[in-house]
């Protein structure tokens, strides 16, 4: 287990204070000029050392990101943004950094801020979030107000200056791209890559779009070291990772844990265990509701951490655990998904577009068991369809959770269309 | 839900003094020539004032940053949280409906709207004081079910939770938001597993709680 020494967000729960010389009492803004002195080219190279992955669900190595900036500033500014948008269901960890340890993530902006030649950073935040803006404008009023932020920030030299923006309510604009778009004050519908934002992002110029945690847990990494960031997980799964566990456990929470802590581990320690038992487990989806789900059989060995979920047909996505238990109706929870998907489709894409409305029509059938079983295979190839064939990840996002549900439950599925009395047969559905 | 403006629309829209002010102050926010991108910020601020959006509203939104109407219309349409016809003068729900607050019980309190305010949702209450929807993940699962009120969410409900708040909201009372549970944020209810140095000393309720209790804003310009 990860001794709290070890944590990054030592005030992830806002029992203590959250202002700025609280903050500071904890570590933050300690030194921060001196670490930004040491250069950009040090701190790219600590970050790629560290071995940090993008935590907002893709796992991108962050430092390799960062480089992809251009090196020197042109005519065009270059600028920082944080993508707040935390909407993947599940997903409550950015939320608890902003609102309780908002300091972490102004100095990270910071930091990154001149590691890529930005003097701007933008913080993107879901627009249902309003306390949680609240807060984090306050901590931003408090740093521009004892020079942390503005010109010669922190008394590095540099100056930056950070802006709260937000959403209003959809999903799309996690994605980047369509959250530049959102943030030009345009529809969230993702663009076409290339160009990416490291050469044309924000009002055309070159910008990175990181998550809350992957910019919060930089200064840190950077006083403490590379090599304690690194030794922490499997290699290639470094670090410290915020959990958050929904569902069918005794104790659902959020928690800062060691990467590739066995998801057992996880619940039981953390969680009170899985409601009845670890025997009443049915299936965890291990991160945010685009990834597959996982059944029991896997859940007993499973590590939390990218590659070990993604050699296993899942993923560690945001590290959003919806756990549940055997009396929960598994298909009705990922029609439920399905229904997500088309209510956030941004109706860019034709096969998202049509493909999620359709998809949920027959998961919904599925839920009550009027179908044919061929319509099983019929669903599965229609998945395959819209996968791949989008601009954006979203297609997949809406494709993956019903591959995994027929992966897994495919008995459970026919048992159900079984025992319809209503059965459709498939020639008066096509 | 059709995201095409009322029907009925007032004559014209203007922004409170306050409100215009801190318009102004927003849009300096961007680099100059890019003052639209402060249209979802500006109509929320609207929406906040008259309690949903009309279309005099966005249209003085759009010559404010100087946007061809059409571009603010767009907007207004494409994001989920406008609400383009009137909600309940008092408060409107928004039930977290997603999987993890599923798997909680949020189809419980979908039954205690769909019996107190209205049988469907965004349909105003036959007082008219309030109205209700299921939305997609609000992003606090670790505390589901939950529902969000104006600008706070309400936690770890049941039922009888949720009966109870809307009974003090028609009293016209502000209820406290938070976890419904007895848990000050979203550490484990069974006790801290992490962190619990210090964690005796804590306020009574966490930052955001005490935020909403001192600013008594929980439901924003919505008209009494």
């Amino acid at each position: 287990m990860l001794a709290d020494q070890d944590r990054v967000f030592t005030n992830l729960y806002g029992m203590q204070d959250i202002g700025l010389a609280a903050a500071r009492s904890r570590g933050h803004w300690d030194r921060t000029a001196d670490l930004i002195a040491r250069g950009r080219e040090w701190i790219v190279d600590e970050v790629k050392a560290s071995g940090l992955r993008g935590r907002g669900g893709a796992g991108f190595p962050c430092g390799l990101k960062w480089s992809f900036m251009p090196e020197a500033t042109g005519d065009r500014p270059h600028y920082l943004v944080v993508n707040a948008d935390e909407s993947e269901p599940g997903t409550c960890k950015d939320r608890e950094i902003m609102r309780h340890d908002p300091h972490t993530l102004i100095e990270g902006c910071l930091i990154a801020g001149f590691a890529m030649g930005a003097e701007t950073g933008y913080i993107y935040i879901r627009g249902e979030y309003i306390r949680e803006r609240e807060l984090l404008q306050t901590a931003i009023g408090e740093a521009y107000a004892a020079g942390l932020l503005g010109a010669d920030a922190a008394g590095s030299g540099w100056r930056f200056d950070l802006y709260c923006h937000h959403g209003a309510g959809a999903y799309i604009c996690g994605e980047e791209t369509a959250l530049l778009e959102s943030l030009e004050g345009k529809k969230g519908m993702p663009r076409m890559k290339p160009p990416f934002p490291a050469g044309a992002g924000l009002y055309g110029c070159p910008t990175t779009v990181n998550n809350v945690e992957t910019i919060a847990v930089v200064p840190t990494i950077l006083r403490r070291g590379a090599d304690w960031f690194s030794g922490i997980g499997r290699p290639n799964n470094t670090g410290t990772k915020v959990y958050a566990i929904s569902g069918h456990v005794n104790a659902p929470c959020v928690v800062e844990e060691s990467m590739s802590i066995p998801m057992r581990e996880l619940i039981d320690r953390h969680c009170g265990g899985v409601r009845g038992g670890w025997e009443n487990l049915k299936a965890v989806i291990p991160g945010g509701a685009s990834v597959p789900l996982l059944p029991k059989s896997i859940c007993d060995d499973a590590i939390m951490d990218f590659d070990w979920l993604m050699q296993n047909k899942s993923g560690l996505g945001t590290a959003a655990l919806i756990v549940m238990d055997q009396s929960t109706d598994v298909i009705r929870a990922i029609w439920r998904l399905s229904k997500f998907y088309k209510h956030e489709s941004c109706g860019q894409c034709t096969p998202c577009r049509e493909g999620t409305g359709w998809m949920m029509r027959v998961m919904e059938r599925l839920v009550t068991g009027d179908a044919d079983p061929a319509e099983i295979d019929m669903l599965l190839d229609v998945t395959k369809q819209v996968e791949g064939h989008t601009i954006c990840a979203l297609g997949d996002a809406a494709a993956w959770p019903i591959q995994g549900l027929i992966r897994h439950f495919r008995d459970e599925i026919e048992d159900r269309i079984a025992a319809s009395p209503a059965r459709t047969p498939l020639a008066a559905v096509a | 839900m059709n995201r095409r403006f009322a029907t009925e629309q007032p004559e014209s829209f203007a922004f409170t003094d306050a409100n215009a002010e801190w318009a102004r102050t927003q849009i300096r926010n961007y680099p100059p020539g890019r003052q639209a991108s402060a249209v979802i910020p500006l109509l929320w601020r609207a929406q906040e004032q008259e309690g949903w959006l009309s279309r005099p509203a966005v249209e003085t939104v759009a010559a404010m940053l100087d946007m061809p109407a059409i571009r603010a219309y767009e907007v207004a349409t494409f994001y989920f949280m406008f609400h383009l016809h009137p909600v309940g003068s008092i408060a409107h729900i928004q039930i977290c409906g997603t999987t993890s607050c599923m798997l909680c019980g949020a189809e419980d309190l979908v039954a205690v709207c769909h019996d107190r305010i209205a049988s469907a949702p965004h349909q105003l209450s036959v007082c008219g004081k309030f109205s209700w929807e299921e939305v997609e993940c609000l992003g606090a699962c670790a505390n589901a079910p939950m529902v969000q009120i104006g600008k706070d969410y309400f936690e770890d409900l049941t039922a009888d939770h949720l009966t109870e708040i809307i009974d003090r909201l028609a009293g016209g009372k502000i209820p406290r938001p938070g976890s419904r549970s007895g848990r000050y944020s979203s550490e484990p209810a069974t006790g801290l597993t992490t962190l619990a140095a210090g964690a005796g000393e804590r306020p009574a309720e966490s930052p955001a709680v005490r935020r909403a209790l001192e600013c008594g804003d929980t439901l924003f310009g919505m008209p009494q």
